[in-house]
């Protein structure tokens, strides 16, 4: 009951922010005809989108057609993977990240990634949040406690871990490490956040929670978020994209392509005839 | 069909078989080793056997050691009848005085009566073995004789312990005060053969170099002075400790003798044919403490083995010290840096086999490469006026040890690389997405998370590195070690000299001496101490990886 209640409450916050759209229509990521391959099996086939700054955009379609191969792309994770090969450009803020000049520590700091598996740190709850900051050479423990705090909070944790900070992360259970990971990468404060997924493992409250932050980080952040929740991509989203066997198959603001998408596959996924 | 044994049955009984039988075999090895260890050190009772035949009659006293069937053959050529199965005694007469041979076999068929007289006592002695007999007199002085045996016994007792303390005082006062003049001795003349060296090379003139060396041989002067007196003084001091003399009434070949044995230099007395429950406990553990604490006697087969102890654990600590950095940094390189190609697989093959290759070969490679190359080397950079005599150029404790490590490190390698491939992709991902470099990733993610599988490739190291002998017989290892590679001289720890190994001491008190049968016991308990002290280091290793896997869980999903 209560929980419906917050529901609806955020969704109509929801639809209001998404009626006051228009305001940014800043390109941040830029990506052309972008091509990959696991060895000799090709996993996405000529993507190009535009991803505007300060906006949520929500990438849906069926299991294994490339949604996180896709946004692995977007901080070079992919390099990791031996084999891969990309062909194509993706361009952040006007410079295309797959030039060799590029520093790929500094662009994944910039873009910051929740996985699909929560993957906390063998540390305490802690240093798990403190992480990216450490790394950042910070070692005032005061400005460490601030952030972690402050990180935590966002990411709805901070309650329930409060006086647990000191307790190895792999004992909370599997929403709250997922959230703590989502506090991780938050601590850094990336200027684009990757979030594949981020609420599978959340129950409606705490997915609630973060939608609402979501929604609130968009002030500052560029957002792309892979969700399986056709509902989720509704209300947070202001654009979606619709991914299916590697290709992009369309993209456009939410609201027209959950009402009236112009392909035929799109129209099926959502309607729930198949994927 | 029918089936008999349901199918599958087979296997398990036979793989069931098979490790019964590993373990019987392990348990009983052990079993052996700790029933004939922890019994050595119980008061062995003193037989006296009246012996009669075609011999002249003769009375012996002494402890049975061990027991055994006389061959059938050689029973035939004594004039046994094999049919009787004689058997024969390994007795423990002692008395170096009197007869050659500390031990000596009785054949069962001799013997006409076999006695165990309450007052029979046995003197353990620093020197000269044990001594068996009865208390005939003690003598305190020139002319203060207490000739009761009663009383003899019972003011022994009250004077033993104060004679023998004042004589390790003087042995703890020789070994410091003059080990220290000594050592100042060492330091002026190695200074003297510096100068001369560079005087040779030109690097002082004469002149300057002869106002030092008049210095210097002054000093020595000095020092030679002093130590004149102090071992005069010691030397007084040992021979009134020395004075009072118990008189035992021992049983010699040709009827009885009286040996004049200095209260000072008996280690140990007792009567084991009339002790007490309390006295025997009280034997046991100061023969256990004695074996544990104090330096070996009597070519090793009597004492302590704390020097081994100490060696074998310096051993193996600097051991690990060397071999678990280094294998650690490999495997690193070999997991995180390569990507796998034909050349990392042939390098992952010969590690592999590395472990596989004698000890001995690493052994010869310890004393070519480290030994002569290496301390030849650092001698004639260093210490070039000491030459010919080497200081690293020989074998010692610093090469023993890099040799082990040589030998162990392929262990550490594989522990590490398997510990490294199975930390999951996604934690180094969920690093490296925060902007930690590969360096720093593995730093504060990988590392951690693998150090309890490093401590696994550790435990193995060292529980391999503590058990070898071979190698370290050729790279520093000796019977007896006159100083520890520890002591109050900068720089402390002395890396360069040569050590004492309970493994090396097994060896040596089983098998290098000519008491091999009176040896067996001490080397059942040197055994026992060493797989004591793997064991201890071993679970002291396992609990600190108990800790960090608590610390360093990594999610199993
Ligand atoms: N490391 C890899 N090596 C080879 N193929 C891979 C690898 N990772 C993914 N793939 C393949 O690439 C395709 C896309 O996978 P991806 O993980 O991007 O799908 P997804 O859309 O995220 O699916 P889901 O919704 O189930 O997470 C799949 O066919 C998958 O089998
Ligand atoms: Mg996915």
């Amino acid at each position: 009951m209560k929980t419906q209640d917050m529901l609806t409450g955020v969704d109509e916050r929801l639809s209001s922010a998404t009626s006051l759209e228009q305001v940014s229509e800043e390109t941040k990521i830029r990506v052309e005809a972008l091509n990959l391959w696991y060895g000799d099996v090709q996993a996405l086939f000529d993507i190009s989108i535009n991803l505007h700054a300060r906006r949520i955009s929500a990438f849906i379609g069926p299991s294994g057609c490339g949604k996180s191969t896709f946004l692995r792309t977007l901080n070079r994770m992919n390099d990791l993977i031996d084999n891969v090969r990309i062909r194509g450009k993706v361009v952040i803020d006007g410079a295309d990240i797959y030039s060799d000049s590029v520093d790929v520590v500094s662009l994944r700091r910039n873009v910051g990634m929740i996985f699909q598996k929560s993957n906390p740190f063998p540390k305490t709850v802690y240093e798990n949040v403190a992480y990216g900051q450490r790394l950042l050479g910070v070692r005032d423990r005061r400005v460490l406690d601030e952030i972690v705090e402050r990180s935590l909070r966002q990411a709805a944790l901070w309650d329930e871990v409060k006086d647990r900070l000191e307790e190895p992360a792999l004992s909370l259970s599997g929403g709250q490490m997922q959230r703590l990971c989502i506090a991780r990468a938050l601590a850094v404060e990336p200027e684009i956040l990757l979030m594949d997924e981020p609420s599978s493992a959340l129950d409606p409250i705490a997915t609630a929670k973060i939608e609402e932050l979501i929604v609130e980080l968009k002030q500052k952040y560029t957002i792309i978020i892979v969700t399986h929740n056709m509902q989720q991509a509704a209300r947070v989203s202001d654009v979606t994209a619709f991914f299916y066997l590697g290709r992009l198959i369309e993209v456009g603001e939410t609201r027209k392509i959950f009402t009236s998408p112009e392909k035929k596959q799109t129209e099926e996924y959502i309607t729930g005839r198949f994927g | 069909m029918k089936h008999s044994v349901p199918r599958g049955d087979t296997y398990v009984w036979m793989t069931g078989g098979f490790l019964a039988l590993c373990v019987i075999m392990i348990t009983g090895m052990l079993l052996l080793i700790v029933v004939q260890g922890i019994g050595y050190f119980r008061p062995r009772p003193i037989d006296q056997f009246a012996l009669q035949g075609d011999a002249e009659a003769e009375t012996i006293l002494g402890q049975v050691y061990s027991r055994e069937d006389i061959p059938g053959d050689v029973a035939m050529t004594l004039g046994y009848d094999p049919a009787a199965r004689p058997v024969r005694y390994l007795v423990r007469v002692g008395n170096r005085e009197l007869f050659a041979q500390d031990f000596r076999w009785v054949n069962g068929p001799d013997v006409g009566m076999v006695t165990r007289p309450a007052n029979a006592v046995c003197l353990e002695r620093v020197e000269y073995g044990n001594a068996y007999g009865f208390v005939h007199s003690l003598r305190l002085g020139a002319n203060r004789v207490i000739d009761s045996e009663i009383d003899a016994w019972d003011v022994f007792q009250k004077i033993h312990e104060t004679l023998r303390g004042l004589l390790e005082q003087i042995k703890a006062r020789e070994k410091d005060e003059l080990g220290e003049l000594n050592y100042q001795f060492e330091q002026h003349r190695l200074e003297v053969k510096a100068l001369e060296y560079r005087l040779a090379n030109g690097r002082i003139d004469s002149a300057s170099y002869e106002t030092r060396k008049t210095e210097i041989v002054a000093a020595m002067a000095n020092l030679e002075q002093s130590l004149r007196l102090h071992q005069a003084a010691l030397d007084s001091m040992r021979r009134i400790a020395r004075e009072p003399v118990l008189v035992l009434r021992a049983l010699g070949s040709s009827g009885e003798d009286l040996v004049d044995i200095p209260v000072a230099s008996i280690v140990r007395a007792y009567k084991p044919n009339s002790m007490t429950a309390t006295a025997t406990l009280r034997f046991y553990a100061s023969k256990v403490w004695e074996f544990l604490s104090d330096d070996p006697r009597e070519a090793n087969a009597e004492g302590g083995v704390f020097p081994a102890i100490f060696g074998t654990v310096m051993m193996v600590l600097l051991m690990t010290m060397v071999a678990v950095p280094f294998g650690v940094l490999a495997a690193l390189y070999l997991r995180e840096y390569t990507s796998g190609g034909a050349m990392v697989r042939i390098v992952r093959i010969a590690v592999n086999n590395l472990a596989g290759v004698p000890s001995i070969v690493f052994g010869m490679f310890g004393l070519g490469f480290f030994v002569y190359f290496v301390g030849g080397g650092i001698d004639a950079l260093l210490y070039p006026e000491r030459l010919p005599a080497p200081t690293y150029g020989t074998g010692g404790i610093l090469w023993a040890s890099l040799t082990l490590s040589l030998l162990t490190v392929p262990v550490v390698i594989v522990a590490t690389e398997e510990a490294l491939a199975a930390i999951p992709r996604g934690i180094r991902e969920g690093s490296l997405a925060l902007g930690a470099t590969k360096w720093e990733t593995i730093r504060r993610v990988v590392l951690p998370s693998a150090t309890p599988g490093i401590m696994t490739g550790a435990i193995l190291a060292m529980a391999r590195g503590a058990g070898e002998v071979a190698p370290l017989m050729i790279t520093g290892v000796v019977k007896l070690a006159t100083e520890m590679p520890f002591d109050s001289h900068f720089p402390f720890f002395h890396l360069d000299r040569k050590f004492m190994h309970l493994g090396f001491h097994i060896y040596d008190i089983g098998f290098q001496t000519s008491n091999v049968e009176a040896n067996i016991g001490m080397v059942y308990t040197t055994t026992l101490l060493l797989i004591g002290i793997i064991l201890f280091l071993n679970m002291a290793a396992i609990m600190v990886r108990a800790r960090l896997r608590e610390r360093y869980r990594t999610a199993g999903f």
